[in-house]
């Protein structure tokens, strides 16, 4: 009989607790809406909030161990519980700002809620994946859910399109992925991430050539996840498309789960091979950072921006993989929270001068907004000058410590470029400050003190990026800590 | 003679209170200004600053009682650490620091409280203060720092702020585009800033590194020549954007359309003096680049004569004192760039009272002519401000090297010392400084003296300006005064207890200590004089006694006077040679990959960056099989890359 031939893994509760606990809430977020009357749905919401809670607790309790699952498939250690805490707060502020948010949209239902929480299931997958098949299983659990959410709003034309497009080309890209997949597995004979460490500590010059094929495609597939050039192209119009708060959510939740995956498998398992898929890396960061902040310069909408702006981060956090080492990788984690924390903040300011039917999403919009609502120009002006790298906020650490460690491994000239582009970023993240306070007209502004779940987003928000660069040696140490659990 | 020196630190709790001082009115005028309303707005703020400065002068007290050499040192928290590096935010008082707090909490005091009645109806007061008190506080944090990133904190701060005073009118479109390009030529400034703290950090080698200033002190003579004259290089063009040196001094000129304390603060006394302040805490980094050090004497001549030579034909009040500020600031360049850091502190302190004074007394005559800053349409303003003329009457002894004032010490000092390095360094700071007697007095006379020009409405309303505005004024009088006094020539007197003071700050770059002749020195100081004197002489021939003289000397020189009064061409030579190409490749790349979809607009400089983003823009085409192809496109070039690189 079948069943006998098949070995069943062991499987350790303990270790997939924070998966489990996610997706325990994600489904009861479902049935939950089934008792939900009326427009309003902010319980699931609040059922997620606790939700995401159990899990970032239970990810703490697991904290100093390191589990492994399903034979090796799965592996709990503090790279991928970092990248599950980050996970946490992203998803965390995203449903907070959406409970505020949704009252200005069409979007009536409950699905919307536990397809965060879905999304998130995802992107926990990829973090602790410690095997191809599980990464790629991760993505599509992630993706599938973030498709979904692109199209939410289903009264609008471009989300409708924003949905088509993001899930057409992210299906492209994840052939791609798992072409290398395939490839790495037809080298190695095997999909787990230690498996292919071995045979490529030892490859013979063809199977060398294989793994570099393999590696280039699944370039390809990551570089679309996180937005890199040239597989960047979706990004834009998705990211204007989509309702704000899933824009959000993929900007930094979708772009660090990518991330996750993409560092452990290059930067750990394909240790050895750096050589050669740094030289790659190098010219995709220097592509990604330029072409993201030059086009930036031109736009006028704040959402197309800020896709542009995220895609030039993307460029950055590529620095850091190229520098790579101790230094580089910590610096990745810790700028990828810093990320998520400014970048969700300038969404939330966003979502906060929109009003219903009057997205507001113009930089015209935003003059003079400084001085009619004080606490939103003081709050977007934070996120823009973090973005900008401008101290003393945490996105000006991130960049030191990327920039630091791209020059302690001699990448003199990447460094330059790198600084170069974050300069030209200056002059539209500022753009904004000059709309919001040397500009008279301007939408009239809902206060967001009257809509409590988007001021605490914002204050979240604001007290992460102002802590981040006053005290960032805390959290870099923790970020170290969980790079260095690769091995 | 300085070897006995030890630099012992003394560890204390408060200093940190000086920036917090400042920062924390910015907080209540945030939270509060709406309420509170101007009267408490207009207390909080200057009371700030004042608490900041009893703090300043308590640290100076202590470091004048500690023996040469000491500090004070204030480590709050561990900030940036990162493998092998380990930068602290902390805060060390030594007594260039001294100085500085002194000075920017000092002066800045004063301001805020001419702010106040200059202000006073402005309908903005609250958000003046709030970022004028910022600026304070990130002025304070750059002078305070113990290290270079926490300095680079200051940096932009004070960048920052400055940008958003000079846009502070921002209805007028002219300060708007001031503002940005402010903004655009400081940016270059800061690329170097960057770069070469990043080289430096690089170049350090291996070991732990704070990136502190003693660390790097203590590093830096085994970074090879050639790195530490391009690290010096690269911080010199930061300096040269935030200190308005040649070539970068561009934005200075129309950053006056700010309210005018903020250019006495901001745009004199303080934040332009950065540049300066920064070269002379890295001394001991830029004596051993000499190459840099000669770079910087001569950016530093240059612009003094060059912005002086551009200050003999203008006729706003506010221009003239702008030029005569980059030409101030070349000086104090000058002086560091031969080595004499002490003097150039020196010369920056005493400008910060003499140009501190004259802004604000320019500001008082703008307030009192209610708002005419053309000198053709001034005069007389003698009788009806009294106050004001008299103060500025001393500021303007001051700047134009008359002996006994302040600015008389410090430029001499400044000069002696470049003879001793370059005689041609000397006579070019000469030339500059009889310029100077000259354009100063060309403003006295044609705005205080003879006629006044105004129409009758003008002239029927003119007045002296309030208490709040005119107490400063006369305080700023006094130390443009006795300031100079605390520096007087070696062989008078007391000596120069300001040199003696900062000696040990300076200890690593005084290796050949210069030992001029008396009879020398005393030759110098009468070439001063004359130059002054004949400076003088001239504006009083020229617009007192003869008037009509200028008109005719403008039309025989046409070609020369037409050169300078347009101020050397050189903000249309910046549009020739860098925006319009730019304009120009922006157009060619538009028409050559226009497909119809053209509505970016970008304006000045960022013209150049504008044309690829808008090439990148059409790669935007909304379509899918074109992103689809793109991707195929990038998966091949990777495939490709990856051949040619691992064969």
């Amino acid at each position: 009989m079948l069943y006998r031939m098949i070995n069943p893994p062991e499987i350790s509760w303990i270790a997939i607790l924070p998966v489990l606990l996610l997706s325990a809430t994600a489904m009861l977020t479902m049935v939950a809406d089934l008792w939900t009357d009326g427009p309003d749905r902010e319980g699931l919401g609040w059922i997620g909030l606790v939700g995401l809670m159990a899990t970032a607790i239970a990810a703490v309790a697991l904290w100093n161990t390191k589990l492994t699952s399903f034979a090796g498939a799965v592996v709990v250690d503090r790279y991928g519980l970092f990248f599950t805490l980050l996970f946490c707060v992203a998803a965390g502020l995203t449903l907070l700002m959406s409970m505020s948010y949704l009252e200005q949209t069409d979007i009536r239902t409950g699905d919307y809620y536990s397809l965060i929480l879905f999304s998130t299931v995802g992107m926990v997958v990829m973090a602790t994946a410690a095997d191809l098949i599980v990464v790629f299983l991760g993505l599509e659990v992630m993706s599938i859910a973030a498709y979904a959410l692109a199209g939410i709003w289903r009264s609008q034309v471009r989300s409708n399109e924003a949905a088509l497009k993001y899930f057409l080309l992210g299906a492209f890209a994840t052939g791609f992925l798992l072409f290398g997949i395939a490839l790495l597995y037809g080298v190695a004979g095997t999909t787990t991430l230690t498996g292919i460490a071995q045979t490529a500590s030892g490859a013979t010059a063809e199977q060398r050539t294989l793994l570099i094929a393999g590696m280039a495609l699944m370039i390809v597939g990551f570089g679309f996840k996180v937005a890199a050039v040239p597989f960047h192209a979706w990004a834009p119009d998705v990211y204007e498309g989509a309702p704000t708060s899933v824009t959000a959510l993929m900007a930094v939740g979708v772009k660090s789960a990518a991330f996750a995956a993409f560092a452990r498998i290059f930067m750990h398992t394909l240790a050895v091979m750096s050589p050669d898929w740094s030289a790659v890396l190098w010219v995709l960061a220097v592509l990604t950072m330029t072409v993201g902040n030059v086009t930036a310069l031109l736009q006028r909408n704040i959402k197309r921006m800020l896709a542009y702006s995220s895609i030039a981060h993307a460029g950055y956090l590529l620095v850091g993989m190229v520098a790579g080492g101790e230094l580089g990788g910590s610096a990745i984690l810790f700028y990828l929270l810093a990320y998520t924390l400014m970048t969700l903040g300038a969404f939330s300011v966003v979502i906060a001068l929109g009003r219903r039917g009057q997205p507001n999403e113009n930089l015209e919009d935003y003059a003079g907004a400084g001085f009619r609502s004080p606490f939103l120009g003081m709050a977007m002006s934070i996120f823009m000058l973090s973005l900008a790298g401008i101290p003393p906020f945490g996105g000006f650490v991130g960049k030191f410590y990327i920039f630091s460690a791209a020059v302690k491994s001699g990448y003199i000239g990447l460094t330059v470029i790198g600084v170069m582009n974050s300069l030209i970023s200056v002059y539209y993240y500022v753009g904004v400050l000059v709309r919001m306070y040397m500009t008279d007209g301007g939408v009239e502004i809902t206060q967001p003190s009257s809509r409590p779940y988007l001021f605490a987003t914002l204050v979240v928000a604001v007290a992460g990026t102002i802590a981040l660069g006053l005290f960032p040696s805390t959290l870099f140490e923790v970020a170290r800590q969980s790079f260095l659990a690769l091995g | 003679m300085h070897e006995a020196i030890t630099h012992t630190a003394v560890a204390v709790s408060y200093l940190w209170l000086i920036p917090a001082l400042p920062a924390l009115g910015v907080l209540v005028n945030l939270s509060l200004g709406a309420l509170l309303g101007k009267g408490a707005v207009g207390f909080i703020a200057p009371g700030t600053v004042a608490g900041g400065f009893g703090v300043a002068l308590y640290c100076l007290v202590q470091i004048l009682q500690l023996p040469p050499g000491s500090a004070l040192e204030q480590t709050l928290w561990p900030w940036i650490s990162a493998g092998n590096l380990q930068v602290d935010i902390a805060f060390r008082v030594d007594a260039l620091s001294a100085v500085m707090i002194c000075v920017v909490t000092g002066v800045g005091f004063l301001i805020h409280i001419y702010s106040v009645g200059y202000m006073h109806d402005d309908p903005s007061y609250a958000r003046y203060f709030i970022y004028l008190n910022l600026f304070t506080c990130a002025m304070l944090i750059l002078v305070l720092a113990d290290n270079l990133p926490l300095l680079f904190v200051g940096w932009e701060g004070v960048g920052l702020c400055s940008y958003l005073l000079i846009g502070f009118w921002f209805d007028k479109e002219a300060n708007a585009s001031a503002g940005k390009k402010a903004f655009v030529v400081n940016r270059v400034g800061d690329a170097g800033f960057l770069l070469g703290t990043f080289l430096l950090f690089w170049s350090l080698g291996v070991g732990t590194h704070s990136l502190s200033f003693q660390d790097i002190a203590a590093h830096a003579k085994s970074i090879p020549l050639d790195t530490v004259t391009l690290i010096t290089l690269l911080l010199f063009v930061g300096a040269t954007g935030k200190s308005a040196q040649l070539p970068l001094y561009v934005w200075l000129p129309d950053a006056m359309a700010g309210p005018t304390p903020v250019s006495a603060l901001i745009h004199a006394a303080t934040m332009v003096t950065a540049g300066v302040y920064m070269i002379a805490r890295l001394n001991f980094l830029f004596v051993l680049a000499p190459a840099t050090l000669t770079v910087v004497a001569t950016i530093g001549a240059l612009t003094a004569l060059f912005a002086a030579s551009i200050g003999l034909m203008q006729n706003d009040i506010k221009k003239v004192l702008a030029y005569s500020t980059v030409s101030q600031l070349g000086y104090m360049f000058l002086g560091v760039g031969v080595g004499a850091f002490s003097a150039g502190v020196f010369h920056l302190m005493t400008h910060a009272f003499f140009k501190g004074l004259l802004f604000l007394g320019s500001g008082s005559v703008i307030h009192g002519m209610h708002g005419e800053q053309d000198m053709r349409r001034m005069g007389g303003l003698r009788t009806y401000m009294p106050t004001t003329y008299r103060t500025f009457l001393i500021g303007t002894l001051a700047i134009a090297g008359v002996p006994g004032l302040a600015g008389f010490f410090s430029k001499d000092l400044i000069l002696a010392h470049a003879f001793s390095s370059s005689p041609v360094l000397w006579l070019v700071g000469l030339c500059a400084a009889g310029m100077t007697a000259f354009y100063m007095f060309r403003l006295v006379f044609m705005t205080f003296w003879g006629e006044c020009r105004a129409d009758e409405h003008t002239k029927h309303h003119i007045h002296e300006s309030p208490a709040t505005m005119t107490v400063p004024l006369v305080l700023l009088a006094v130390l443009s005064i006795v300031g100079g006094y605390v520096g007087l020539p070696e062989m008078w007197a007391w000596g120069n207890r300001f040199d003696a003071f900062l000696a040990p700050v300076f200890a690593a770059a005084q290796g050949g200590e210069h030992h001029m002749e008396m009879g020398l020195e005393y030759a110098l100081m009468a070439a001063s004089v004359g130059v002054a004197v004949g400076g003088i002489a001239l504006a009083y021939v020229l617009y007192v006694a003869r008037p009509e003289l200028p008109g005719q000397i403008a039309d025989q020189a046409a070609g020369a006077y037409d050169l300078i009064s347009n101020k050397y061409y050189v903000d249309e030579l910046y549009d020739a040679v860098l925006v319009q190409p730019a304009l120009k490749l922006s157009n060619l790349l538009w028409r050559v990959v226009d497909v119809g979809i053209v509505d970016g607009i970008v304006n000045g400089s960022a013209r150049v960056v504008g044309a690829s983003s808008s090439f990148w823009r059409r790669w935007q085409t909304g379509n899918v099989e074109h992103y689809a192809v793109s991707m195929l496109f990038g998966a091949v070039l990777i495939l490709v890359f990856f051949a040619w690189h691992s064969s």
